[in-house]
């Protein structure tokens, strides 16, 4: 295919080349995510990707037992290249089709055989990609410090640059680029390394010709299998179905849906007592799932549907003149706001698409609803908005915007969630009249979960603001499907409980909780087995909370912005009694999201060790080195710097909010701040020993790493908070840049120091390198639900510690 | 394909595999499943055992002839299956106890929206008078409807439509089973429910059913709901006196 031309010994490493696949590969990770999410759910595509990334350390050994690859580098490195440009479209395409529904696997074990052949699929390119990459590492002696600054920096400059084509083309048209891309870096490689006439030609002419073959293969080749689970896939089934409008974003892609021969009709917990009919609407769906509906305009009296749900309490116990909803979607809050008479709404929306279709395309359907002089809308971030402003609101809303399949089925487990933290409900309270209301409301589930979490957060979030006792504050209502919590600024009247009480009798609601609530009125219309709201809320706000939400069989304990896993339910304890059920019904009970997440670390750590790290173990015997070193030094590493990043990915979400210009700054600045470092180390290890600059590197790494752990939220993130992008982004970078670039230190001068003496073991290295890192990304997250991501950074330090003490192997 | 070649078709797939000797051992050691099952919940369901009449048809209604032929040798495990469109099936266990809590009797009219399968009609149809079936997806309702005609079920009319406003023609119903979701219960099928009837929707995921909700209309036409979870599970282990 391509002509095997040896690489010169002084040639200079192909870092244009390398730069392009890492951020080639990496842009094709997130985009990988993007897609599953589409296709599936967001745990599954954790799950598939997390296991493709082991292609990385696959190739690690790949290239350890093949390391005769290296006498003809310049064709090895080329044609992996354009393997790895071939094959990322026709992988994922594949892989889609074999994609199972993540509850089949429950029923049918036999279905992960189809998920193993995902896995492989999506693991092809990465293993091209790092083959690339690992024998340019073992072929470029001591310029391994630039050639892994290439390669960070290029994934830097990927992270930042997927995200920008996402705003631009639709993730399929990305997927194109993408493989264009991966055929583009092969021909910079062709010229770089001086390859020959006909490789140049050949990998020119694959580069160029296959964005006209893409255009010439059927349109329907590219299509993505969305399955047929998904609420959107449903709704297409419906006789006469049709989407009306698509628009994607980084955030999610967005369907438009009319229905005219089957209205759509969606209005969850509606009373059974109601005459009112739901209007005409479209149905928004996120990708494929997570409903928001556009009401067509009309006459106030289109809307009355909007009183018969809970969320319409708080305009029962008072008249707010200044309502604030976040997350307003299509925009029923609004709706429902301004059929009660509210004189100013603000509605506050994190998708700027859905945003522009309520101004746009859906402007003339919706009545102009966005447009209204009532109602101001704002592109924002929830908690970033609040914090830029003072102003007060006599009632503030948070929408409900999961679907209720996926949130029964505990799909959610694995989401940061930084709107139903006690931080965030503490934020939404300071920013509430005296006398206003906070309304929250969630599904309901059997038995209660997200409802009790919500009440035990709120309990919390309230004596966090000086109430002492939050008995009076707090009044819970539901129907049969949802709940709705209301926080008062001040303490109920007893006025305000009678409307309460008339409100749910008029629309067969039951009463969850207020102060001295007779039992009686808990369990009238739609009863429970036990009133278990009732019960719950009193025992959450009496002196042995702490000890019944220990002893519940589900995870009820509030959510912090430490650990923002609000849709984390599951409890071990309770996984022997749930198992016996299996056949019983009781698989529902499973939460299936976090058992994703455990299956992810389990096959991840057994892949690693089985597959690829025991086959490399006798070839680290035969080179005579101390092999435990050697292993601890990687692995930590591996581990430490993931651990590093992912939590600090999260601690920079919450301070600049939004969420995909945070991840994208943030990873894109700690991948080439720590290209930086790697680039930095080459000249500073002429200057003095490796292992001097590799302890010293660490050194700031665990004074750093620990400082901003502890210390950085309160001292930085608090006081800056209502600041201007402008000014976090810069501040957020010079801080990432500080740590980063000593954490791009320890690994290239490892490498660098086997390439010395032990060149045969670098493969070895990147082999345990990949699996660590992997390992790591799942694992971090495991311990971000149980401890926290300040213990992440904490055990990141001590793995720091572990590679400083084991450099020299 | 005209009837009878779907019968003959239907017939051979159903048999080939396995005999009708098999099929009847498949289902009573299902029955079994049920009862076991039954007794573990009996607190929940309030009762410790199910109408025989429910047991009978559960035992009776060949399953497998409903199912996709990809999954009809699971056909008899107490699971749930999928059946196309990203419909499934819910488990037989289910089925058993949505059928008994709707209290069936035998002059009783039955109206089912999301005819899927069949096989919850099917088993309907062996302990009410007349079963009325609406079904959305126009596919699975020719096929739900072809299957059931095939099998013989006579007192089963399947009508391919929006269930939301139910069945008005047929209406006032003795009972109403709604297997598919929806946003909300709709008011027609309120409406359309005897006063003293019953109506029972499975919650929850795609493939798992995490409650069931029972609709209770009284004789004055007043709403209750029981939400019934089909496990023995307490999530509380006290409360805030202990």
């Amino acid at each position: 295919m391509v002509s095997a031309a040896p690489l010169q010994p002084a040639a200079r490493p192909p870092y244009g080349s390398i730069a392009v696949v890492s951020a080639t590969a990496l842009a094709y990770e997130v985009l990988l995510t993007r897609l599953f999410s589409i296709v599936q759910w967001h745990h599954f595509a954790y799950m598939v990707i997390s296991i493709a990334l082991l292609g990385f350390g696959a190739s690690g050994t790949f290239l350890a037992l093949r390391s005769h690859l290296l006498q003809r580098y310049t064709f090895a490195y080329i044609a992996n290249l354009v393997w790895f440009g071939i094959s990322v479209m026709p992988c994922f395409l594949l892989a889609q089709r074999f994609a199972v529904h993540p509850e089949q696997l429950l029923w049918d074990p036999l279905q992960m055989l189809g998920v193993t052949l995902v896995y492989v699929l999506l693991a092809l390119p990465f293993f091209f990609a790092a083959n690339a990459i690992g024998l340019t590492l073992m072929r470029c002696g001591r310029a391994v410090t630039q050639v892994y600054a290439a390669d960070l920096a290029g994934a830097g400059a990927g992270s930042i640059a997927i995200v920008a084509c996402l705003y631009l083309m639709f993730p399929t048209d990305a997927l194109k680029l993408l493989g264009v891309l991966g055929l583009f870096a092969a021909w910079i490689a062709a010229w770089e390394l001086n390859a020959g006439g006909r490789t140049l030609r050949f990998t020119a002419i694959a580069a160029l010709t296959l964005p006209g073959a893409l255009l010439l293969l059927p349109g329907h080749w590219f299509s993505l299998a969305m399955s047929p689970y998904k609420s959107l896939a449903q709704q297409m089934n419906v006789i006469g179905a049709r989407v009306e409008a698509v628009r994607s974003s980084p955030l999610g892609v967005l369907h438009v849906v009319a229905s005219p021969t089957v209205p759509l009709r969606h209005a969850p917990g509606l009373s059974f007592n109601t005459t009112a009919t739901v209007p005409e609407q479209r149905a928004v769906f996120i990708d494929g799932d997570g409903l928001t509906p556009i009401d067509a305009g009309g006459p106030r009296s289109h809307f009355a549907y909007l009183d018969a749900l809970t969320s319409a309490l708080p305009y029962h116990l008072g008249t707010p003149q200044q309502v604030l909803i976040l997350g307003a979607g299509g925009g029923s809050l609004v709706r429902q706001a301004l059929y009660h008479g509210v004189p100013s709404v603000t509605a506050v929306e994190l998708d700027a698409q859905i945003v522009a279709l309520m101004r746009g395309a859906y402007r003339d359907f919706s009545g102009g609803l966005y447009d209204l002089n009532t109602v101001t809308v704002h592109v924002d971030e929830a908690r970033e908005f609040l914090a830029r402003q003072t102003r007060r609101y006599d009632l503030m809303q948070v929408a409900l915007v999961d679907s209720f399949a996926a949130s029964s089925a505990g799909l959610h487990a694995l989401n940061e969630d930084y709107l139903h933290t006690v931080e965030a409900l503490g934020a939404y309270y300071a920013q509430l009249n005296e006398g206003g209301y906070l309304a929250i409301s969630r599904w309901i589930k059997l038995p209660p979960r997200d409802t009790l979490k919500l009440f035990a957060t709120a309990v919390e979030a309230l004596r966090r603001a000086g109430v002492a006792d939050p008995t009076e504050h707090l009044l819970l209502i539901r129907g049969w499907q949802t709940s709705t919590l209301i926080v008062k600024r001040g303490r109920f009247t007893r006025d305000e409980l009678d409307r309460a009480r008339y409100f749910c009798e008029e629309r067969s609601f039951d009463l969850g909780f207020y102060a001295g609530m007779p039992a009686v009125l808990s369990n009238r219309y739609n009863i429970l087995p036990q009133p278990y709201l009732y019960e719950g809320a009193r025992a959450l706000l009496g002196a042995t909370a702490q000890q019944f939400m220990a002893d519940y069989k589900f995870n009820i304990e509030p959510a912090t912005d430490d650990r923002p896993y609000f849709s984390y339910f599951f409890k071990w304890r309770t996984l022997p009694e749930i198992a016996a059920l299996r056949g019983r019904g009781g698989i529902p009970l499973l939460e299936s999201g976090y058992l994703v997440l455990i299956a992810t670390l389990a096959q991840a750590v057994l892949i690693s060790a089985t597959l690829i790290l025991l086959p490399l173990l006798k070839r680290m015997r035969a080179a005579g080195v101390r092999r435990r070193r050697l292993s601890g030094y990687f692995t930590a590493l591996g581990l430490g710097f993931l651990f590093v990043e992912i939590a600090f990915i999260q601690k920079f979400v919450l301070f600049l909010h939004h969420p995909v210009l945070a991840v994208a700054a943030v990873l894109s600045g700690f991948l080439v701040f720590a290209g930086l470092g790697s680039y930095l180390a080459r000249r500073w290890s002429e200057r003095m020993p490796a292992r001097r600059l590799v302890r010293a590197a660490i050194g700031v790494v665990v004074v750093l790493g620990s400082g901003y752990a502890l210390v950085l939220p309160d001292l930085v993130f608090t006081p800056l908070t209502a600041a201007p992008l402008a000014i976090k982004l810069p501040v957020s970078l010079a801080f990432i840049a500080l740590l980063a670039i000593p954490m791009g230190m320890p690994f290239p001068l490892g490498i660098a120091r086997l390439a010395e003496f032990a060149p045969a073991l670098i493969p070895a290295a990147w082999a345990i390198n990949g699996c660590a890192s992997v390992v790591s990304a799942v694992l971090a997250t495991v311990l971000a639900i149980h401890f926290g991501f300040t213990a992440v950074v904490l055990l990141a330090v001590g793995l720091y510690l572990l590679a400083a003490a084991t450099f020299e192997f | 394909m005209t009837y009878t070649a779907h019968a003959l078709v239907l017939a051979l797939v159903a048999n080939v595999a396995l005999g009708a000797d098999d099929h009847v051992r498949q289902r009573a050691d299902m029955i079994r499943a049920i009862e076991g099952d039954v007794q573990a919940t009996s607190v929940y369901l309030q009762k410790e055992t199910l109408d025989p009449q429910v047991l009978n048809a559960m035992r009776t209604v060949p399953r497998h002839a409903l199912v996709p032929k990809d999954v009809r040798s699971k056909a008899y495990l107490n699971r749930p299956l999928p059946i196309g469109y990203g419909q499934t099936i819910s488990q037989p266990y289910i089925v058993a106890i949505m059928t008994d809590l709707i209290n069936p009797q035998p002059d009783d009219k039955v109206l089912e929206v999301g005819t899927g399968s069949g096989y919850q009609a099917a088993i309907l149809s062996r302990v009410v008078a007349q079963v009325y079936t609406m079904e959305i997806i126009e596919a699975l309702g020719q096929r739900g409807r072809a299957d059931l005609q095939t099998l013989g079920y006579g007192n089963i009319e399947v009508r391919i439509g929006d269930g939301y406003y139910g069945w008005e023609q047929h209406a006032p119903f003795d009972s109403i089973v709604v297997t598919a979701a929806a946003s909300h219960v709709p008011p027609p099928l309120i409406q359309q429910l005897k006063p003293g009837g019953r109506m029972i929707i499975p919650v929850g995921s795609r493939f798992l059913t995490q409650q069931l909700l029972l609709i209770d209309k009284n004789q004055d036409g007043q709403i209750t709901t029981r939400q019934i979870l089909p496990v023995q599970f307490v999530p509380l282990t006290g409360g805030p006196d202990r």
